[in-house]
Order: C-alpha cells, then sequence, then structure tokens
C-alpha cells in the first residue's frame, strides 16, 4: 500500500479526536492482520469459558457467558470479518469492551501488546475492500515494520448490522 | 435556587405521599363521637407538614388546599368544634386531590382545579361555622382531656376561657410562673378581670408594674403552662407577653436565688416589653441568650455559666442528665426513628454482587468437596463457615427491598368503605398479617389486582343485609385480608363470609360462552373458570365490578408476577382466593430442563406438570404440527429444539419428556430432551449488555457458573397458539 | 473549625433541604427527626446553633427549648425556631421557651443564611 494512495483517499479522515494526542491501543491477531482498538474501550482480557447459545442469533454472536454477574454476549471477529471459523482451545482470548455503556467479549487469535502511536504513525485508512466497512476503520497506524489497522470498536459494535442493541423503532 | 431545590423534590414528594396514606388512615379509623386528640393532632401535623414543604418547593395549590385544611383541623383539636362526619369526608376528599396534585407536580397526571376549588369551599365552610360545641359535653367527653369551662367575663372576644378544672383534684407539683406583659390598649377592668382570673389559678405575688402598663408577677399555681398561657394570652396582645416556668416545687418550694438560676433571660433590669422586629421573615426576641448584638446588648449572657448553677429544676434536670448514662433507652429511641433513603438502583447492585458472592461460594464448596477432608481439615472448616455468613449476608440483603404489606393493606379500608356506601351494604374490612414482607416491586404490582379482588368479594360476595339476615347470618358482612410466609412465598388471601360461589350457575354461564367444560370437573377448576376473559355472573351488571373485565386481567398480572392463583369456595358461607408469589422478583422457581447441551429454566409456575407420553398419544396434524393427547385433551406440542435450533439428543417425542404448561388459559406441551430439576434462581438482565431474544424473558446463573436462559412460557405458549389458528 | 449546627424538623424534605444549604455555607449539620431525637442528639454533641420546627411528633419544638436551656452547654447558645406565617401565638410561646429568634416558614435559604450570620456569624 502506497503513501500515494493513503493520501488520495480523502473521504476517511483520521478521526479528529484521535488526532489531539497520542493514543494508546490493544493490539490483537486475526487472521494474518494485526489490528488495534482504543485501550480505553478495554475492560479486561480473559480465556474462553463455557459458553451459552443464543437462539436465532447472527452466526457470529457465540451466546453470552457469566462475567462476575452480569450476562455478556461473545462475539466472534473471525466469523464477523469472515476469516473461517476459529478454533475454541485454552489458547483463545476473549477481550472484554466496555462500549456505550455495555459490556460486550470479542473473541479474537490472540493479543499482542499495548502500543503506543504518535500522531505521525497514523494515517488515513483505504478501502479495504468488503471485510471491513471503512466506516469502522479509524485509520491505519505502523509501527517498525507493523501495519495496523485502527478499528472504531465503538462505532463498530453500536451498529445495527451488529444486531446487539436493540434498535428503536419509531 | 431553583435547580438546588429539585433534587429535594423526590424526597418531598415520597414524604407527602406518606404523610396522605398515615392521614387518610387516622382519618377512617377516627371515631366521630369521640374523636382522639392523638389522632387529631397527628392528622393536623401531616396537613401542616405538607404545607410547610409545599410552601417551600412553590406548589401553591398544595399550600392553599392544606392551609384550609389546617384551618379546620386546628379549630377541631382545639375543641372549638365538634368532629362531624361530613367533616371526615371532607378531609377525605381534600386528602384525594391533594394525592392529584402531587401527582400532577411529579408529572403523572394533573389535578382538577374545579374539583380542588370546591373542596376548599366545603372546608372554609366547615371551619367558618361559629357553632361553638356544648362545652362539657362534646370536648369533655371526646376524650380531648380538657374541660373547657365557661368563666363569666367581661372582656376580651372569648366566653369560654379554657382551665383546667382539676386545680384542686389533679395532685400534681405545683409551678410557679414567670409573668410579664403589658396591659396598654386594655381598660383598668380588664385587667382587673384579668389578676382575678389569674387568681383563680393559684396565688399570685410580686405584682409589680413597670410604668403602670407592665406587669411582672409570680404565680405559684397546680396548672400548667398552657392554661396559665390560655389564660392570659385571650386577653393580653400574645406579642407582649411572656411566660415562663420559673421553678416546679416537688418537696418543697426554693428560695429566690434558685429563680435567677433558672432565669434564661437578660437581666431583669434590662427587661422590657418590645413588639416584634419588622425584619421580614425573621426576629429575635430582646434579652433572649444568645440574641445578636444589635438587638441584645446585654454582655454578660455570652460568657460560660458555672457548671452549679444549673440546679433550678429538680424533676427536669434529672430526666435530662440522666440521658446519657442511659444508653439503652437512649439508643432504642433513635433506632425507632432512624432511616436512610437509598436509591433502590444501590440496594439491586448489592443484592446482584451478593448473588455473585453465594455463586463464587458454591463454586469454592463444589471443588473443596473433593479434598481430603482430614488434610484440608482447615479450610473445610472454613468453606462451612463461609456458606453459613454468604447465606446470612445474602438474607439480609434482600430484605433491604423488603417492605411490610401494610403499604397496600392500607388503602383498602377506604375503598371498602366507599364502596359499600355506594351498594347501600354493611361491610367490615378485618386485615391479618400487615408485617408480612414482600419485595418493593411487588408491593407495587400486587396493588391493582388485589383491589379488583376486594370490590369483587363486596360486589358479589357480601350480599345486601336483608338477604344476610333472611339466611341467618349478622347484617354486617365481613372481608378479610390476609397475608403470611410459606415457604418461600407469599400469600394473600381475600375470604368473604357472603354468598359463595355458585357452581351450577358458573358451568351454565361457561356453556353460553362456549367454553371448554364438563360436569365432570373439580370444583377448584369451576371456580378458576371466573378468572377467564368475559366471564361475569353477577345477575345485574353494576358499574362497581362492570362486564366482568378484569378478573381475566387480575389472573394474568398476576402470573405475570411470577404467582397464582386458588379459589375456595362454598355456597352461603363465603369465597376465599388466595394469591401466592415469590418474596421477591429478582428470584423465580424454576424447573431445568436440558436440550443437547443447553440448559433451560421453565418457570414453575405456568407449568401443570411433566409427563413421559406414549408414541401412542402423539398425532400429526396436516403435515407438520404435533398434538398430544392429555386427559382427553389435545394440546400442541413446542419441540423447544426447533424454537430454538438447537441439536437434541432426542427428536421422538415419546422418548423425551413434555412439560404441559399453561398461560392466559391456553394450554401446550413443551417437549425437551430431559428434567434435571427444580431451582430458586436469580433473574439476570439479558438486555443490559445484549437485547430482547425472543421467547427468552431472562438469563440466570448456575451452580456452575454457566448462564441459562429462562423461557419466556406465556410467549412460547401464544405464539404455538397462533400458529395452531 | 466550622461551626455546628443542630436542625430538628419532622418532614424531611425541609430537613434535608436546611441542611444542604448549611453545609453549602460551610457549616456542620447534625439532623434530628423531632424534639426527642433532638434532644439525645443535643446530650452527645456540642452545637453552636439549634434550628427547631415546632410542631413535631413526640417532642414538639417548645418542649424541646423548654429542656435544651435547662442543659448546662444548651443554655446560653442560640436557638431559632421555625415559624408559619401566622404563627404570633407560636412566636411568644417560643420566646416563653427561651427562644432567640424565629424564622418564618416556608423558609428561604438566603434569609435562613442571613438570619445565622446574625447570629453566630
Amino acid at each position: 500500500m502506497s503513501q500515494e494512495q493513503a493520501a488520495i483517499t480523502t473521504s476517511n479522515p483520521v478521526n479528529p479526536h484521535t488526532n489531539q494526542m497520542a493514543n494508546e491501543f490493544l493490539t490483537f491477531r486475526l487472521g494474518s492482520e494485526e489490528y488495534g482498538i482504543e485501550i480505553l474501550k478495554v475492560q479486561e482480557i480473559r480465556g474462553y469459558d463455557a459458553i451459552t447459545q443464543i437462539a436465532n442469533a447472527p452466526e457470529f454472536i457465540k451466546g453470552v457467558v457469566n462475567l462476575r454477574g452480569i450476562i455478556v454476549p461473545i462475539i466472534d471477529m473471525r466469523i464477523k470479518f469472515q476469516l473461517g471459523s476459529a478454533t475454541y482451545d485454552q489458547f483463545t482470548v476473549v477481550i472484554i469492551l466496555n462500549v456505550a455503556g455495555r459490556v460486550m467479549g470479542i473473541v479474537v487469535d490472540g493479543v499482542s501488546d499495548v502500543i503506543t502511536l504518535g500522531l505521525e504513525q497514523m494515517r488515513p485508512a483505504p478501502g479495504l475492500g468488503s471485510v471491513i466497512d471503512t466506516e469502522y476503520i479509524m485509520g491505519l497506524g505502523t509501527v517498525d515494520e507493523r501495519m495496523l489497522i485502527l478499528i472504531d470498536i465503538e462505532k463498530m459494535m453500536s451498529s445495527s448490522d451488529m444486531g446487539l442493541i436493540e434498535q428503536t423503532v419509531n | 435556587m431553583s435547580t438546588d431545590l429539585e433534587q429535594f423534590y423526590e424526597i418531598f414528594f415520597e414524604e407527602s405521599s406518606e404523610l396522605l396514606a398515615d392521614m387518610e388512615a387516622c382519618l377512617l379509623r377516627l371515631d366521630v363521637n369521640s374523636p382522639d386528640l392523638e389522632d387529631l393532632n397527628a392528622i393536623f401535623r401531616a396537613a401542616h407538614s405538607i404545607k410547610g414543604g409545599a410552601g417551600t418547593f412553590g406548589f401553591t395549590d398544595m399550600t392553599e388546599m392544606t392551609h384550609m385544611l389546617e384551618t379546620l383541623l386546628d379549630r377541631l383539636r382545639k375543641g372549638e368544634l365538634a368532629v362531624r362526619s361530613e367533616m371526615v369526608d371532607a378531609f377525605l376528599r381534600a386528602g384525594d386531590v391533594i394525592k392529584a396534585q402531587l401527582a400532577g407536580h411529579r408529572g403523572e397526571g394533573e389535578a382538577d382545579p374545579a374539583v380542588a376549588a370546591e373542596v376548599c369551599e366545603e372546608l372554609k365552610k366547615l371551619s367558618d361555622e361559629t357553632q361553638v360545641p356544648a362545652p362539657s359535653e362534646t370536648v369533655a367527653d371526646s376524650g380531648i382531656g380538657m374541660k373547657a369551662i365557661p368563666v363569666e367575663t367581661d372582656i376580651g372576644v372569648s366566653s369560654n376561657v379554657a382551665i383546667s378544672e382539676a386545680v384542686s383534684e389533679r395532685d400534681v407539683a405545683k409551678l410557679t410562673f414567670r409573668i410579664e406583659f403589658s396591659s396598654s390598649g386594655m381598660g383598668d377592668a380588664a385587667v382587673e378581670n384579668l389578676f382575678a382570673n389569674l387568681k383563680r389559678l393559684g396565688s399570685l405575688g410580686d405584682i409589680t408594674s413597670v410604668g403602670g402598663k407592665d406587669h411582672k408577677l409570680k404565680l405559684t399555681t397546680a396548672s400548667n403552662e398552657e392554661d396559665v398561657w390560655e389564660t392570659l394570652a385571650f386577653v393580653v396582645d400574645p406579642a407582649n407577653l411572656k411566660i415562663e416556668v420559673a421553678t416546679q416545687c416537688v418537696v418543697e418550694p426554693h428560695s429566690s436565688d434558685e429563680d435567677s438560676a433558672a432565669e434564661p433571660f437578660a437581666g431583669e433590669d434590662e427587661f422590657s416589653i418590645a413588639s416584634m422586629p419588622p425584619a421580614p421573615g425573621y426576629g429575635f426576641f430582646p434579652g433572649a441568650p444568645a440574641a445578636p448584638k444589635d438587638f441584645d446588648d446585654s454582655e454578660s449572657q455570652l460568657s460560660s455559666t458555672p457548671q452549679q448553677n444549673i440546679h433550678g429544676n429538680k424533676n427536669e434536670t434529672q430526666n435530662v442528665t440522666n440521658k446519657p448514662s442511659s444508653k439503652v433507652s437512649a439508643s432504642a429511641s433513635a433506632s425507632e426513628t432512624s432511616s436512610i433513603r437509598v436509591s433502590i438502583e444501590k440496594v439491586d447492585q448489592m443484592i446482584n454482587l451478593v448473588g455473585e458472592l453465594v455463586i463464587t461460594q458454591a463454586m469454592l464448596a463444589q471443588t473443596a468437596s473433593q479434598l481430603d477432608p482430614v488434610v484440608f481439615e482447615k479450610l473445610l472448616s472454613g468453606m462451612s463457615q463461609l456458606e453459613r455468613n454468604t447465606r446470612d449476608l445474602q438474607e439480609s440483603v434482600m430484605s433491604i427491598r423488603m417492605m411490610p404489606i401494610s403499604f397496600v393493606f392500607s388503602r383498602y379500608p377506604r375503598v371498602v368503605r366507599d364502596l359499600a356506601a355506594k351498594l347501600n351494604k354493611r361491610v367490615e374490612l378485618k386485615t391479618v398479617g400487615e408485617n408480612t414482607e414482600l419485595d418493593k416491586g411487588l408491593i407495587e404490582k400486587i396493588a391493582d389486582p388485589l383491589t379488583h379482588l376486594v370490590r369483587n368479594s363486596l360486589d358479589h360476595g357480601i350480599e345486601v343485609a336483608e338477604k344476610r339476615i333472611a339466611a341467618g347470618k349478622p347484617a354486617q358482612g365481613t372481608i378479610t385480608l390476609r397475608a403470611f410466609h410459606q415457604g418461600g412465598s407469599i400469600v394473600i388471601e381475600v375470604s368473604d363470609d357472603g354468598a359463595g360461589l355458585n357452581r351450577g350457575k358458573i358451568l351454565a354461564k361457561a356453556k353460553e360462552r362456549g367454553l371448554p367444560v364438563s360436569d365432570g370437573m373439580s370444583d377448584q377448576e369451576v371456580w378458576l373458570l371466573i378468572f377467564e376473559a368475559g366471564f361475569s355472573t353477577a345477575d345485574i351488571v353494576t358499574d362497581v365490578s362492570g362486564r366482568g373485565v378484569g378478573m381475566d386481567v387480575v389472573k394474568r398480572n398476576i402470573q405475570s408476577m411470577g404467582g397464582r392463583i386458588d379459589i375456595e369456595s362454598a355456597l352461603g358461607v363465603g369465597t376465599r382466593i388466595s394469591i401466592r408469589l415469590p418474596l421477591t422478583l429478582a428470584i423465580l422457581d424454576g424447573l431445568s430442563v436440558a436440550v443437547g447441551d443447553q440448559m433451560f429454566i421453565v418457570p414453575l409456575n405456568y407449568i401443570i406438570e411433566s409427563m413421559q407420553p406414549t408414541a401412542n398419544d402423539i398425532k400429526t396434524v396436516s403435515g407438520h404440527g404435533r398434538v398430544v393427547q392429555v386427559r382427553g385433551e389435545y394440546l400442541p406440542v413446542i419441540a423447544l429444539h426447533e424454537v430454538f435450533n438447537l441439536h437434541p439428543n432426542v427428536t421422538a417425542v415419546h422418548e423425551g419428556i413434555l412439560v404441559i404448561l399453561e398461560a392466559e388459559g391456553h394450554k401446550a406441551a413443551l417437549f425437551v430432551d430431559d428434567l434435571i430439576g427444580q431451582h430458586q434462581v436469580v433473574i439476570k438482565s439479558l438486555e443490559s449488555n445484549y437485547r430482547r431474544v425472543q421467547g427468552v424473558s431472562g438469563a440466570t446463573i448456575m451452580g456452575d457458573g454457566k448462564v441459562a436462559l429462562i423461557l419466556d412460557t406465556a410467549a412460547l405458549v401464544l405464539a404455538c397458539q397462533q400458529e395452531m389458528v | 473549625m466550622a461551626k455546628t449546627i443542630l436542625a430538628v424538623d419532622d418532614s424531611a424534605s425541609i430537613r434535608q433541604m436546611v441542611a444542604f444549604t448549611l453545609k453549602g455555607a460551610g457549616y456542620e449539620v447534625i439532623q434530628a427527626v423531632d424534639g426527642q431525637d433532638a434532644l439525645d442528639k443535643a446530650n452527645y454533641h456540642q452545637v453552636n446553633l439549634v434550628l427547631t420546627d415546632i410542631n413535631m411528633p413526640r417532642m414538639d419544638g417548645l418542649k424541646l427549648l423548654e429542656l435544651l436551656r435547662k442543659l448546662a452547654h444548651y443554655k446560653n447558645i442560640p436557638i431559632l425556631i421555625l415559624t408559619t406565617e401566622s404563627g404570633d401565638e407560636i412566636k411568644a410561646k417560643g420566646r416563653a421557651a427561651g427562644a432567640t429568634g424565629w424564622l418564618v416558614k416556608p423558609f428561604d435559604p438566603k434569609r435562613l443564611l442571613e438570619v445565622i450570620g446574625k447570629v453566630i456569624g
């Protein structure tokens, strides 16, 4: 992905809020890509627990688990991003998020680390094809040779196509 | 200031509601022929408190209404007017108006100003009446405890200065009062008369007149301060009057140096009668302790007073100084009144956390049970201690949400009173077990169904007096409300000694309505027909119980609370309807069932029975729907694995289990792999982090920490009913 | 040290509003729900001022005044009574019982602070 390409895509400017200062991101692996989400949205990281299926839910919603007494839905990001189904074992990691006042977990392949990105390390995202709607991409980050896809996890999880939140009908 | 005030609105609303309820309770038990002064005072206080708050918060409509109430009540408690039943009616209606006004300010509806004006007018009319009760009869007999005897006097406005009659009778200690007043504006004859009246009370001494109009005197009398006050206040402008207790002589009167010790005002020389300072809204009494310098220039007052000066009054002083040492009584009286208001969210959060603790403890206990009891003896004994503590903690935390059912019962005396009058029936309401507690959430929800049952008993159960006498019963019917705990439930009964249910009539009516009935039905089944939609057996449809609309709603409401209804009745003897509810909304009695590797909870109150059918009992209807024959009835089969797209262990109905459900009059058979057991589960919301799920009403956490979904039984049964049609 | 005020009123809303207003002005506030409660609390605390309603259950404000004035450490502290607008009779009774001054209900927070300022500054 060249510099020119990124520069041409003006329809996806870097989120102005993230522009203010350097941000901390939790990075995780999913397939061959590395993603980053704002650390402030992350509540904790857990292993994969016994899950209770929810009838008639989208395939990427694996079900609900008990997180210290609250019922938390679990989303399989592999299925959501159409990367094939994940195998669940003792190494499977669930990132518990707190977005828009709701608690939810996402299943990822693995968590890498927490990195700080300066402004100069972030740039607008080019169109990435159909896998992730660019609407939910805050931008791209580069750390040394690594490239991170920075996801606006709050926007994504609150969107109607996730089906996590009841959409009010007028 | 308005934004600051708003945070106190809610407190004021709640407080006023409570005061109104207290007021109504007092009014309802008030015996017009011999009113209890305590009750009158309590009613007055309630009106007074609401008025104070309403004034502060700027709710002028409430201020006006409570002011009218207060005015009339004040005359009543002072014995100036006799209590009459139309006053009680007016008070009750005023209470209703205030309730409506309160609801209006809460944003829950609107009060009708026309009704308010009408009630105001009526109260005004009642309190403007100049009629003074025949003193010795009405007032004395009313238990007010003070006999008003007319004193012949030619002065002032009053013709009935109240003087305690007990001057000679009462065996009480005599008091010495220091009285100071100004007689400016009074005629000489009036002053003379006043002194004569005071002499009648006791022995008068030390009379000094300052400048002719200002009088200082000492009065030693057996009358109390109130009486002395009244004697003077009718004649002297209260603003120019000061009375204080100088001594209370217990054994023998003490000398005058003790008087000065008890003197809380400034030195006598400085004392002068001054009218109230004109500053709006507040003022200071000149010479009073700690009055600001601008108002009082006596300087010695703020200096500390030596300890031994304080022995003026033996009785009272002892009383007071004994308090700190008798801590028991002090703390006991404090506990009567000290309570804190906590938001329900905080309580619920605590309940949730304790629920967690219980689950964690159960998990630990399960793990620990696999350990060697000899090697881990200490750990295991600690575990059992933890289990006890956890259970106690859960119980006491749950009890925070609990409220006595009297909160609901207290509204029925009024309901019964109004309705009995309307129907021209004589009814007595008895309540038993008012202190039985249940969850606050349930308290709010049970009120309406219960009201309906009470009204129904009064309308359809209790007969008119002539009929009752003809049947050899007392003319006055009785409705009894009873509440008690049984197991993990609360049972609330509404019973009457009325006509009882008529089996033949109900069956005939049911047939007429096309309900599936047979003559072989048990009594219990027949009685429950009255809860079917559109069912009413009253010969005359009244505007009270309506056209049978409601009894079905009662049943539905109670079922949605996780409760169930039973009826017992005997013709000519009476009817008893019992409602059985879980103690709290947060806990549900459920049956756990398995489908494949998933577990579900079915609320117990919807389950009739569970059974293992034979292959012959199952019939397939037009290709896909299946029905099962249960005791001659064909019920639709709901296969849970089909509804929820699960992989069951068994697919043939006769190899699994059928749970027969009943919701809103419809029955269905739920097909599951297996039954697991019966539990009390804590209900958790699925929606706080996810969304509503069809066929699921909530979730719970089982002993192993896994989540189990709670089935929305009513929705499942109704959905299947619609498919069948 | 902050001055302490004992606020006595059976109406929770009024009492809490008084407490709120006073705390906002930097006073410490002890609340009591009626005369008896106030008396119990007065036995354990030394306050700089007492502000009491008159009409209360169990023990009214007048009785409280009378009894407080018999306590050594309450003999000379300012005690203000809350009266209604038409309360000349109450004012006089309050005065007889040893009240320092009076304040009309419904009260206005500003006026409350003004009056208290005059007494204990």
